[in-house]
């Protein structure tokens, strides 16, 4: 069986975000970066997918880092490496944020298609625009049957048991079969470390870096202007010495909130 | 193409809450553009969904049948609306943000060359589609620049449901059939079940502590627990603290969890993604505690306190006990 998690490089999450000149993206200066935190997930379920249809005997499971960035997101594919993965390809593009959804799933899909893979993985959404939508556009182009908001998958005779998450704590299993694409929720496993032998291996694991192709139509949705949101409520910022702030916040609760 | 098209979900035979204010949106849109508004339905036996549709104010109502839709599929539901919105040329097309909608809508949109513009909180003039980024810390202005038919979700609560208009007279009604076959269908869906007893009503909650990433470590846990008591609060958290498995999964609060709206929310070392945010913001008093003073959370909040919530929360639970005594 072989395995390809797509896995998108975003700035940490305590990162502070300052908005660049001109109004339109972030300022991507001094920004830290790391592996999209869902995508870590499906990077996980992957594996722990190689090693129990390992431990039934199958030989031959491969699991496919794939990553589209620019240089950066190579310690990310490295880190996916290190952590287990046997191999990574790196779709190199530098001109990721001129491109849609559409667009970026195409690319994806073009490395995706050359290999041949049995099962997609991917991240439900990521953390920097949130759109949620790559793994389900990726499915629609590659042809192949897709769920969104995995939590537990287990291979049958016929393909895969999913479990998918559904609002107010239901839940639901679908039966596929392959190939197929799943979005993985966060936190339906535990994430694992890099290990020091992980991380030696992963210098001899292949990487290949193949350059992005333009892409095929203009972008149907563009980001015209990013700016802080404005305040719902009027917020009162309390300040002072922890038991000054305390001593505020009793009399509110008293007189406004009127829970004491 | 011209109008707005809105797609309805129906819970227990009746229009979920979402699906109202998806419909309030689309009566917004449809009013900036000078256009009209209509509605679709798919499903088996939706005639109670559309007797409701036909009470709002609405230029059409379409009801889409078919036995392959009894039960949702993203196969299923993608080919049905594939086929409506190609049959009426709808200028835009707007969904609740379910998580079916998550499921099927990228899809549709990509058989139209589009992109669903997700997860949408404000529809301003131009049109211009209003969805955060950053998980909340920064707003973004998005603008449909395809040629075809715009897609778009709107997040729930963005919208009110009590600011539908009703009908002046009950809009036509138009069954449109849909070609489907067992053999498009590829996945097999089986019924939903819960996992918890629900012990735990976090919805009728008059006071709730409700505690995030910031506490760092499971152990320092009876901090917050030590406030809830002595307000006495019930204890609550963001996703990340149930998924480690610090608290049980029912005592969360977001899209995927309770949605709550308490007297108090006291949000403690939450930052306040989107997610947990739509569980939360229809509390009548928000305090938060967090030491990003970037936080969305204060964005939400009635109260705010820029700190440290290891010296913070200690001596609030002490403050609290003292002004109880």
């Amino acid at each position: 069986m072989k395995i390809i998690v797509a896995i998108k490089q975003v700035p940490e999450r305590d990162a502070q975000i300052t908005i660049a000149a001109g109004g339109k993206w972030i300022d991507a200066g001094d920004l830290a970066y790391t592996i999209n935190e869902p995508d870590a997930y499906a990077l996980e379920e992957a594996l722990q997918l190689k090693e129990k249809l390992q431990q039934a005997g199958k030989s031959g499971v491969e699991v496919i880092a794939l990553c589209a960035g620019p240089e950066r997101v190579a310690s990310t594919l490295r880190e996916a490496l290190a952590k287990g993965a046997d191999r990574a390809i790196h779709i190199l593009s530098d001109d990721l944020g001129s491109r849609d959804t559409l667009a970026l799933a195409q690319l994806l899909a073009e490395a995706i298609r050359a290999e041949s893979p049995d099962l997609i993985l991917t991240g439900l959404q990521s953390e920097d625009l949130g759109l949620g939508q790559t793994g389900v556009v990726l499915a629609e182009l590659l042809g192949v049957p897709h769920a969104t908001i995995i939590l537990q998958v287990e291979p049958t005779a016929t393909g895969l048991r999913v479990k998918r998450e559904l609002e107010d704590g239901w839940f639901q299993h679908i039966e596929m079969p392959l190939p197929a694409l799943l979005t993985i929720q966060s936190g339906g496993n535990k994430l694992r470390y890099a290990t020091l032998m992980g991380i030696k291996k992963a210098k001899s694991k292949p990487t290949a870096t193949i350059a992005a192709t333009p892409a095929h139509a203009p972008a149907a949705i563009e980001l015209t202007r990013v700016y802080l949101p404005e305040k719902q409520k009027r917020t009162q910022m309390l300040t002072g010495t922890p038991a000054e702030i305390a001593t505020q916040l009793v009399e509110k609760l008293q007189s406004e909130v009127r829970v004491l | 193409m011209s109008g707005v098209l809105v797609v309805v979900e129906a819970r227990n035979g009746a229009l979920s809450r979402v699906s109202l204010e998806a419909l309030a949106a689309g009566q917004h849109l449809a009013k900036q553009l000078g256009q009209a508004c209509s509605a679709v339905v798919l499903g088996e036996g939706v005639t109670p969904v559309v007797d409701e549709l036909r009470a709002k104010n609405l230029a059409g109502i379409l009801a889409v049948e078919h036995t392959l839709l009894r039960q949702y599929t993203a196969d299923g539901t993608t080919a049905a609306l594939e086929q409506v919105v190609r049959k009426t040329t709808p200028a835009h097309v707007l969904f609740p943000h379910t998580y079916r909608v998550r499921d099927f809508a990228p899809a549709l949109a990509t058989r139209f060359g589009e992109v669903l513009i997700s997860d949408v909180i404000a529809i301003q003039p131009g049109p211009l589609f209003v969805r955060q980024l950053f998980q909340g810390k920064l707003n973004a202005d998005y603008r449909h620049s395809g040629s075809g038919p715009c897609f778009v979700s709107v997040q729930a609560g963005s919208f009110r449901a009590d600011a539908l208009e009703p009908a002046s007279t009950p809009a036509t009604v138009e069954a449109i059939s849909v070609d489907l076959t067992p053999a498009k269908i590829r996945t097999v869906p089986s019924e939903p079940f819960r996992e918890s007893a629900h012990t735990v009503d976090l919805a009728s909650a008059a006071v709730i502590v409700s505690v995030g990433r910031g506490i760092r470590e499971q152990g320092n846990l009876p901090l917050v627990q030590a406030l809830a008591d002595a307000l006495g609060a019930e204890l609550a958290a963001s996703r990340p603290i149930c998924d480690a498995g610090w608290l049980p999964m029912e005592r969360q609060v977001g899209s995927s969890g309770q949605t709550v709206s308490p007297k108090l929310y006291l949000a403690v070392g939450i930052s306040g993604a989107i997610q947990h945010l739509v569980g939360m913001k229809g509390s009548k008093t928000v305090i938060a505690i967090n030491k990003d003073e970037h936080a969305p959370i204060f964005e939400v909040a009635d109260y705010g306190v820029v700190g440290d919530l290891f010296e913070i929360v200690p001596a609030l639970t002490k403050a609290i006990a003292a002004a109880k005594s």
